[in-house]
């Protein structure tokens, strides 16, 4: 009985609403622009700052330049060291980070709204004055060679070294985000001074705050932060021509499990196609516990707890990746359904019951992103940089509504070439037909 | 993230901000089946989070049954007489929905986010699976088959992971607590259908559940909902009272050493039995939440101040302790040495800096500035509902009351510099603890 309920549940669904978040686009004094939302049932701020360049303007023979010196923008800046710097925080209740990516170093700070004004100047002082004393660097490269160390034997970071530097061979894309034990035991307080001036730079920013503040307090915010940060005198790479052209790449790790990252080229944000594609790899395998991969992977067969497929919108080089775990006697099967999906999809699409069910899904979903202030200043934040407009928000349920399952076919026989999908396993595969990474086991050894 | 909590997640600690969740709003009811209702209203956007809690974890599985609860937690997916099999997440899925479980030792939990106009859709689904739940013979092998591949993805895949279910076994001499939530392979891979239904039919009824609802929703709305779903549902006479093996007193101080050739950052780390919350008495365990915030809360703390900062000697050091538990819990400590700096040391400096703070204890502006940030987390909590619902969700499973989370925040304002020292001279006592090792080679490493 409740099978026809839950059908008639089913047809009744509206169009769902899209995400109500209202945005208002501010220019400070100083002319700086930033998007506001105002959110007042608590009395509490989240700013959102991405500039845009990141572990891509390290230089060639330092790889590691932005996440050290990211590391130490908090610890010590204008008169205050790294302990006094943190217990100034404490004394607020600043909840402030700084990290970084292959294309954007982010800052994230929430704060209570009393103490905005204290807030942003500890943001302000970081990102103006940081001090790289001797002791914080000696102390946070120590941190960065055991991270590194750590990365050494563990099978995700390993699997996603491996593939970047296949995939983008001679662009800065392949280095290691983290470093090297050689680029960062010679990093000098020269290489982190220049690093910040190349990455923290006034016109490479996009800027959201969300939370209890009028447009007049959030300028003010923004201005403390930015008014002073310089313009940016260093290129941003070059778009990289990716390389996965297919093929099993090996890297021995012992343990009873394997797990693979594989993938090749993606999507350009801007392409026109690019929300067919973001829908395709719902069905695919982006979509948790209903994807196609995640039937046939976990559901039927029980070879993985998990599998899953993404779209990585790099700057400079976008990937259609995907990752998945099994035993080292089973993996060789899952891969094997990777590339007959893969390849279903190139050559079929998806049937208009399919599309159906993601687009309900991927359209109700989109408004459960909004449940933080944070995350709402993150969402904001990235959908300047992804220059998409202010209006994506309210358009982008309409934008999947409209895909077709021509538009899938369409885009499924461009995107997917089951012949290029390349995979890096870790783990120790038996019946896999492989080529060895001899670079890689070499990082293994001690 | 920060360089920090990086390392920290290396080992496998998760150290929250100080986890101080209430909020007044809160409203509450029982149904005249047992079926307990918590509503956390939120009306910033029209989308609810609709969970049910079972009183049943990992600590209640039968001996030999290690895993059972969170393969049932699994299976509970599978379909019931009216949800097809296969089904229950693409139902919620096609109603924009998004849904999940979580086992734990002395609860399991299923949720769901979406619309808040999908509401009663989700929650009839939940009250069918509370007693209609079906596990056919296709199902029920390959799920086991993802049981034990995600044991694979978490521990054995993972040395700080395995390391740690060592170190809770070492701990617990007599308490499930030494078993791990997700099972011991040997054990978990000879799991049945049969042994799920047994778990299920024992229990999972609405007089061991907690249905909360957080969001755009009131409590009479969710209440009317509720009895139309679960009002019908027959409360089970049959649950047993959740009495554990306890601990006997702890005479000996173990220490034990875990080799894998895979670990290229070796650390050590010690935990100590500790008292949990309990129903109005809080005091002891919002004493060692801010012992653990004074020694290992951050960069001006004082392991990582002795040890990271003034010494050198580790890349990271802290404290840890989660006082939501039935049953007495742990309290931590760790060091991370750098290069070149063996664990014997790292050990060696850890203790120092200890004997050091209970000599002199907590510095009284380090004390004010954790107080704040208790009473700045009451107001943060109330950014995320979900935090909410699963911060009453794992209290009121717990043994904990309503009242008591509302408490809390207060109870932890009220801590002072005596009953930190008091807790500390009670529970850091080297016969009631585990000091674990985690290292590449077996033989201590030379110096280099």
């Amino acid at each position: 009985m409740i099978r026809y309920a839950l059908a008639a549940l089913l047809a009744l669904i509206h169009q769902s609403a899209a995400a109500q978040t209202e945005i208002e686009q501010v220019v400070t004094p100083a002319g700086i622009t930033f998007w506001l939302s105002q959110e007042t049932s608590i009395p509490i701020v989240s700013v959102k700052i991405l500039f845009r360049g990141g572990t891509a303007l390290d230089p060639d023979d330092r790889p590691g330049a932005a996440t050290m010196m990211t590391g130490l923008l908090n610890e010590g800046a204008g008169d205050m060291d790294a302990l006094a710097y943190a217990a100034a925080s404490e004394e607020v209740a600043a909840r402030i980070g700084f990290d970084v990516g292959r294309d954007t170093l982010s800052v994230s700070a929430t704060m209570l709204r009393e103490v905005r004004a204290e807030v942003v100047d500890l943001v302000r002082i970081a990102l103006h004055e940081p001090r790289f004393d001797d002791d914080a660097v000696e102390r946070v490269r120590g941190q960065m060679m055991s991270i590194i160390r750590s990365n050494q034997s563990d099978p995700g970071e390993l699997a996603s070294h491996t593939l970047f530097a296949h995939a983008f061979p001679d662009h800065p894309y392949s280095r290691p985000t983290d470093g090297t034990p050689e680029s960062i035991a010679a990093m000098s307080v020269e290489d982190l001074r220049r690093i910040h001036r190349a990455a923290i730079v006034r016109d490479r920013a996009f800027i959201a705050i969300v939370g209890d503040v009028t447009s007049d307090e959030a300028s003010e915010m923004v201005d403390r932060v930015m008014v002073g940060l310089p313009t940016s005198d260093t290129a941003l790479p070059q778009n990289a021509a990716d390389q996965l052209r297919g093929g099993v790449h090996t890297i021995d790790l012992p343990g009873g499990q394997s797990r693979a990252l594989f993938g090749h080229a993606g999507i350009e944000r801007d392409d026109p196609d690019f929300m067919a594609a973001y829908v395709m790899n719902h069905i695919l395998g982006g979509g948790g516990f209903t994807s196609r991969l995640t039937e046939e992977v976990r559901e039927k067969r029980g070879l993985t707890y998990g599998i899953s497929t993404f779209l990585t919108s790099l700057d400079h080089g976008p990937l259609y990746l995907g990752s998945v775990a099994s035993a080292n006697e089973t993996i060789a099967e899952a891969l094997e359904l990777v590339r007959s999906e893969w390849a279903r999809m190139a050559r079929e699409g998806v049937s208009e019951e399919e599309l159906e069910q993601a687009k309900r899904f991927l359209t109700g979903a989109y408004p459960l992103r909004f449940d933080t202030n944070a995350k709402i200043a993150d969402i904001l934040a990235g959908v300047q940089e992804a220059e998409l407009g202010i209006d994506y928000t309210h358009e982008r349920n309409a934008m999947i509504e409209a895909i077709t399952v021509e538009d899938i076919a369409r885009v499924a026989e461009r995107l997917l070439q089951p012949e290029h999908l390349t995979f890096i396993v870790v783990g120790q595969p038996q019946g896999l037909d492989t080529v060895s990474d001899p670079a890689q086991q070499d990082a293994l050894l001690r | 993230m920060t360089l920090t909590s990086r390392l920290t997640g290396l080992i496998g600690l998760l150290l929250s901000l100080i986890p101080s969740t209430s909020w007044s709003q809160v409203e509450t009811h029982r149904l005249d089946n047992g079926l307990e209702i918590v509503v956390i209203p939120d009306h910033r956007a029209p989308v609810v989070t609709n969970m049910v809690w079972y009183r049943i974890g990992s600590a209640d599985e039968p001996p030999g049954k290690s895993g059972i609860a969170h393969y049932l937690e699994h299976l509970m997916f599978k379909g019931t007489d009216e949800i097809p099999e296969g089904q229950f997440s693409q139902i919620v899925s096609a109603n924009g929905g998004q849904d999940n479980a979580f086992t734990s030792y002395d609860y399991t939990g299923y949720y769901q986010r979406i619309a808040a106009d999908r509401l009663p859709l989700v929650m009839r689904m939940e009250a069918d699976r509370m007693t209609d739940l079906i596990i056919s013979e296709a199902v029920w092998v390959p799920e086991r088959d993802v049981i034990l591949e995600e044991r694979r993805s978490r521990v054995a895949s993972n040395p700080s992971a395995i390391m740690a279910e060592q170190r809770d076994a070492a701990l617990y001499l007599n308490h499930p607590y030494g078993t791990p939530i997700i099972g011991w392979e040997h054990e978990m891979s000879t799991l049945t259908r049969q042994d799920a239904l047994d778990f299920y039919a024992r229990y999972y009824a609405p007089n061991n559940a907690i249905l909360i609802v957080a969001g755009d929703v009131t409590l009479q709305e969710v209440v009317t909902l509720a009895e139309e779903y679960f009002g019908d549902l027959p409360p089970s006479d049959a649950i047993p009272e959740r009495i554990r093996p306890q601990e006997p007193v702890a005479v000996a101080p173990r220490r034990l050493v875990y080799a894998d050739p895979r670990v290229q950052q070796p650390y050590v780390i010690r935990s100590y039995l500790a008292p949990e919350r309990n129903a109005g008495a809080q005091q002891d365990a919002a004493a060692l939440t801010i012992l653990a915030e004074l020694l290992g809360g951050g960069p001006t703390s004082v392991l990582y101040r002795a040890l990271v900062v003034d010494a050198g000697i580790a890349v990271s050091a802290g404290a840890f302790y989660n006082g939501t538990s039935l049953d007495p819990t742990s309290f931590g400590l760790y060091a991370v040495p750098a290069d070149g700096v063996d664990l014997e040391q790292a050990e060696a400096a850890l203790d120092a800096a200890m004997a050091d703070f209970m000599q002199t204890g907590p510095d009284a502006a380090h004390l004010d500035r954790i107080k704040v940030q208790v009473r700045a987390s009451e107001i943060f909590a109330r950014d995320s509902q979900v935090g909410l619902a699963r911060a009453y969700g794992a209290a009121l499973t717990s043994g904990l009351t309503v009242e008591d989370v509302d408490a809390w925040p207060a109870v932890l304002d009220t801590v002072t510099a005596e009953d930190i020292m008091r807790v500390a001279q009670q529970v850091l006592d080297l016969r009631q603890s585990v000091t674990a090792q985690l290292r590449g080679t077996p033989e201590p490493e030379a110096a280099q």
